[in-house]
């Protein structure tokens, strides 16, 4: 086979510049192989993440061509001839290397009021597969953060990031509002603090997905609805001043007793 | 605090590791009131359990009423061809259900039989269908469902972190861990009243791996130098389906879930070989002819089992002879076929992520075509020797949980044992924790000389101008390990081994790192590297003493099980210093199951 050149930016977060690295291309090697071999040769300091190689941990994001991809899914023989472009994710600030620091999504996680189901009954709960389906779908989400980097409400605007949750973590609300078990509500949350009507639902997260979940459609979407029927319907606002049904603190949900 | 250290920090409970064991232990010490840090070389929530596909085990009895804990229990010991620790396999099956039943409070939405209960899949070597889980990605599940928890319970989670070393205090006893962050490469010290490991296996010192980087044996190494005993190190497994072509890919994982739903092996002429290799012990309950075995799937009373659901070892070793013996298939495996047994929708519904992995990576459509698969290195049922029931350590404050672990699994871990190890020993660990705090002697300091040399190790291929590449030494070192070490083993290789794994100890010693120290990972690699060696070491010197084959461990020189060495461990031990101080062994003889139990185990066969 014949060679292949990878563009790779190199530098920190005060800054850097494109370094060429010139390889002979093996047969069915994806772009992450190629990045190994520079390290095992010309450049050992040569920073990137990656864990399973497999598509299956999320790790390895990064811009191939411009465009948020996984190094470890994505074929050489698949990428236009001519050299190859990587670039560390683009809304995520520089660590080194292809290596960002993707703590704004820990913070996220960490804001997230916890699951809140009632007592288990002897033998356990009972669910029926075309309910636990829906969260499955969201359940499949790697947190390769792809849909996060791509997202422009985060991407081109820095300071969004105080009061925006972003895709990756709707789909975790939307996964809890439809969660069989789930009875806490988090919906004037999501609205106040999470920042769902900055959305306005260009797809551009679903495009990037490697689980191919229907972040819009199945999630954005309805949680939108759902959040708007919630603070907008006049029953409701009423039911809610009446029930003072308060949100739930992640701390509080956590300390149930274990079975 | 020393100059070279500029952060500490101090708790109750640290635990190295983040994937399902570490996680599992940190929530257990977390509800109990303690101060609970989490340490991990990755990122939270990549650990190695993401990687799991098929499923955790568990006798609900869900799917088949008649399971319950014994025929678990059975399955376990007679899976780990009777070297486990009974203990363990008898706690980890009784438990099991409780822990998995837990998930689901925690979020976890696992797939469901119709009357709405958790469904569970056939697995090898498991007399009944008992593996819950979700699709092929199950280890996803458990990782992020326990992850939440911990991070929903305010948890301290220290990302990106490798810890070099643990610590002691003027009595001996375990005082907390020194490591440095690979983001600045500036070293960090914390002090703890108990340290629990939960650093995985050890993989990565083979050149065909399931594992990933992160696989490299720390903690098996660390409980070594740290004075603890490594019990069964010979006991590798090889998984009998990674990928092998194409070659980039090779060792990558396919889950024995397709064969639980009924995928078969077949060589280049097309056989259902594993006919072939039922051994006697598994005779009675194995189906003899294809017509048998395909009536089981639907109905485990209608048939005996198919022999491709014998348990790891033995379906590996199968592969092995049919390739050596010239009947394997393109690029060096054999077939694994489903593509003509199940429907393309039955196929993506049960397979998505098996599904993806062979359309991506290497063109095939596993709903049209056979598979090219073949033997993989995925675990180590060897680990660090515990108290059953508290995970401790011999070494005060220290306890270890999961793959780290040693003895839950014997010779041979049957699959889907993992997962639910991790939760059933996890959740032990962290109890086995709060009470060696309760009793009260507790370290409160530690030896800062143990941080300084620590600290000097790391830092010395920085000071050599010239020297061996890192990534050379450990790729060399992957070879040898295959060659040498692999999956079937005899003298003659293995003194080999011996010999050059004292050349990789020198070599370690020479290696020179280029750059800086924030996320380097060449430096990285050098910091892995004492722990790999360490690792290869005590494996191959439990493979030279165990004169037998049995269940991961296998002598072409010794081709059968000695009755005598059924009835010990080998336990490694060093007496501290350096990283290559030499390893001691000595027999360390298995417990002696209670009578019913026993009775458990002879009902059956």
């Amino acid at each position: 086979m014949g060679a292949v050149t990878l563009r790779v930016w190199r530098g920190d977060a005060s800054g850097g510049d494109f370094e060429s690295y010139t390889l002979e291309q093996n047969e069915g090697e994806v772009v992450l192989d190629v990045i190994h071999r520079i390290q095992a040769t010309e450049a050992p300091d040569l920073a990137c993440r990656w864990n399973c190689k497999a598509g299956k941990c999320g790790s390895c994001s990064a811009e191939i061509n411009g465009k948020p991809r996984l190094m470890c899914m994505t074929r050489m023989d698949t990428l236009p001839e001519g050299p190859v472009t990587v670039t560390p994710m683009k809304t995520f600030p520089i660590i080194r290397d292809l290596v960002t620091d993707v703590s704004f999504n820990y913070v996220q996680a960490a804001k997230v009021p916890a699951l809140m189901p009632p007592p288990m009954p002897v033998g356990g709960y009972r669910m029926f597969q075309e309910d636990v389906e829906r969260g499955q779908e969201f359940r499949k989400c790697i947190e390769c953060f792809m849909c996060q980097d791509v997202c422009h409400v985060i991407r081109d605007h820095e300071d969004n990031k105080a009061h925006y949750a972003g895709p990756r973590f709707f789909i975790r609300y939307a996964e809890l509002e439809m969660h069989p078990l789930d009875q806490n509500d988090r919906r004037d949350l999501i609205r106040e603090d999470m920042g769902l009507g900055y959305c306005n639902i260009t797809k551009c997260c679903t495009e990037v997905c490697p689980e191919h979940i229907k972040i819009t459609d199945n999630a954005i979407i309805p949680l939108k609805e759902r959040v708007v029927d919630a603070h907008y319907d006049p029953v409701a606002w009423l039911g809610r001043k009446i029930r003072r049904k308060t949100k739930t603190s992640a701390v509080d949900a956590a300390v149930q007793p274990a079975p | 605090m020393s100059e070279a250290v500029q952060e500490h920090h101090e708790y109750d409970v640290l635990i190295i590791g983040a994937g399902g064991a570490g996680l599992r232990a940190a929530i257990e010490a977390k509800q109990r009131g303690l101060k609970v840090g989490i340490i991990t070389k990755s990122l939270l929530g990549k650990a190695h359990t993401v990687m799991a596909e098929g499923g955790m085990a568990a006798a609900m009895g869900n799917v088949y009423p008649e399971d319950n804990w014994k025929v678990h229990f059975r399955d376990t010991m007679r899976g780990g061809k009777y070297l486990n620790n009974y203990r363990m396999a008898e706690l980890h099956a009784k438990e099991a259900p409780d822990r998995v039943y837990e998930l689901e409070q925690w979020g976890a939405l696992f797939d469901r039989t119709k009357d709405g209960k958790i469904l569970q899949r056939d697995f090898g070597g498991h007399r009944y269908a008992r593996l819950a889980h979700v699709g092929d990605r199950t280890g996803l599940e458990l990782i992020r469902t326990l992850q939440q928890k911990v991070v929903s319970m305010g948890t301290d989670v220290f990302m990106e972190c490798k810890v070099l070393k643990l610590l002691h205090d003027a009595e001996g006893r375990i005082a907390g861990c020194v490591g440095y962050w690979r983001a600045t490469g500036e070293f960090v010290t914390f002090q703890a009243k108990t340290v629990i490991l939960a650093t995985g296996g050890a993989g990565k010192s083979w050149k065909f791996t399931s594992n990933s980087w992160e696989g490299t044996g720390d903690g098996h190494a660390m409980a070594l130098w740290a004075g603890a005993r490594l019990i069964d190190m010979e006991a590798v497994q090889f998984h009998p389906t990674g990928m092998v072509w194409p070659l980039s890919v090779r060792g990558l994982l396919v889950t024995e879930g397709v064969r639980g739903d009924g995928g078969v092996l077949r060589n280049s002429l097309g056989e259902r070989f594993m006919f072939n290799y039922v051994a006697d012990m598994f005779r009675a309950e194995t189906a003899d002819s294809e017509e048998e075995a395909d009536k089981w799937y639907d109905d485990h009373s209608a048939g005996r089992r198919p022999p491709e659901l014998l348990p790891r070892d033995e379906v590996a070793r199968a592969i092995n002879t049919e390739v050596k013996a010239g009947r394997g298939s393109p690029h060096g495996g054999v077939f694994l076929d489903i593509a003509t047994r199940r429907t393309p929708e039955f196929i993506r519904r049960r397979l998505p992520s098996m599904y993806h992995q062979f359309m991506e990576l290497a063109g095939v459509d596993i709903t049209r075509e056979a598979m090219e698969i073949g033997p993989t290195c995925h675990y180590i049922m060897g680990g660090v020797q515990v108290d059953a029931d508290s995970q401790e350590t011999i070494v005060p404050g220290l306890f270890a949980a999961g793959e780290v672990g040693g003895g839950m699994h014997g010779a041979n871990r049957l699959g889907g044992n993992s997962l639910s190890d991790l939760i059933v020993f996890g959740r032990r660990a962290g109890i086995g924790a709060a009470e060696y705090i309760e009793a009260g002697s507790v370290a409160t300091a530690f030896d800062q000389s143990e941080v300084d040399a620590a600290i000097a190790d790391a830092l010395a291929p920085f000071t050599r101008a010239e020297g061996e590449n890192p990534y050379s030494v450990h790729h060399d070192l992957q070879e040898m390990m295959q060659a040498d070490v692999g999956i079937i083993r005899n003298a003659g290789e293995l003194e080999e081994a011996r010999v050059k794994l004292l050349a990789f100890t020198e070599r370690v010693k020479h290696i020179s790192v280029k750059g800086g120290r924030a996320y380097n990972p060449g430096w990285n690699l050098a910091t892995d590297l004492p722990a790999m060696i360490t690792v290869s070491t005590c494996v191959t010197i439990g493979a030279t003493l165990r004169k037998e084959s049995r269940g991961g461990h296998t002598r072409e020189d010794f081709p059968n099980p000695d009755p005598e060495l059924g009835k010990i461990n080998f336990a490694q031990s060093t007496d501290g210093g350096n990283w290559d101080s030499p390893v001691t062994v000595v027999e360390s003889p298995i417990l002696v199951m209670p009578a019913e139990l026993k009775a458990l185990l002879e009902e059956a066969k």
